[in-house]
């Protein structure tokens, strides 16, 4: 189970549209515990050097920048999100072909349908998908 | 000596190279990683050259990508 501060979600959302018509992303932080739950305690909007409305490459210096902030806040790094701004909330094949790091966890959310945006979360390694169940959390 | 990797402090041998330290560490695809030592980051060259010192603060940043079309900069070169 995937637990996301709500008030991260909110931000993640705002950045995301605010973002259009290009793909936005960022870092995930927060904490595990011992029965494999996720808790995502912050949402990195990072820069999308790409810029492009297809692909997204995550800034290598905002990673670094948003790592260092992580561990001086006791979180650790959890994954990674991007925006799909045209297709639905699922791994297209770059996506899986660029999942290096088979122990993060990737969310994806769709602004397909502009008024339901969709955010999913997913464990990808090499052609297997596994996706997470998100359960909105407040304070 | 003790350096810091990924937030963990470890004790490694003085004069491990940052390109031991990825074989050592078992860093997956390490093609797609670039390496930062002590926030600076290093070319693929510089990983082979360059010896770790007591102290040093090393991470390893994942390229994250993806999209619906291939990308034509999917490495740390």
């Amino acid at each position: 189970m995937i637990y996301l501060q709500l008030k991260e979600y909110e931000k993640l959302l705002a950045h995301a549209v605010k973002c259009l018509p290009e793909e936005a992303c960022g870092l995930l932080g927060g904490k595990k515990d011992e029965t494999g739950n996720t808790y995502i305690e912050v949402v990195y909007l990072l820069e999308n050097t790409d810029h492009s409305e297809e692909h997204f490459s995550l800034d290598p210096r905002g990673q670094l920048a948003a790592v260092k902030e992580m561990r001086a806040n006791g979180w650790r790094p959890l994954g990674n999100w991007h925006s799909h701004p045209a297709s639905p909330s699922r791994p297209s094949e770059e996506d899986k072909r660029l999942a290096y790091d088979s122990s993060a966890l990737y969310m994806i959310l769709s602004l397909m349908e502009r008024d339901t945006p969709v955010l999913n979360a997913f464990r990808i390694e090499n052609d297997h998908v596994e996706k997470e169940e998100i359960r909105f959390i407040q304070g | 000596m003790t350096i810091v990797v990924a937030g963990e402090r470890k004790e490694y041998a003085d004069g491990l190279t940052v390109e031991e330290l990825i074989e050592a560490e078992k860093v997956e695809t390490p093609q797609y990683v670039t390496v930062t030592v002590n926030d600076t980051f290093l070319s693929n060259a510089e990983r082979a050259s360059r010896s770790l010192q007591e102290g040093d603060v090393v991470e390893f940043l994942y390229f994250m990508g993806g999209g619906t079309i291939p990308s034509l900069c999917a490495t740390n070169d």
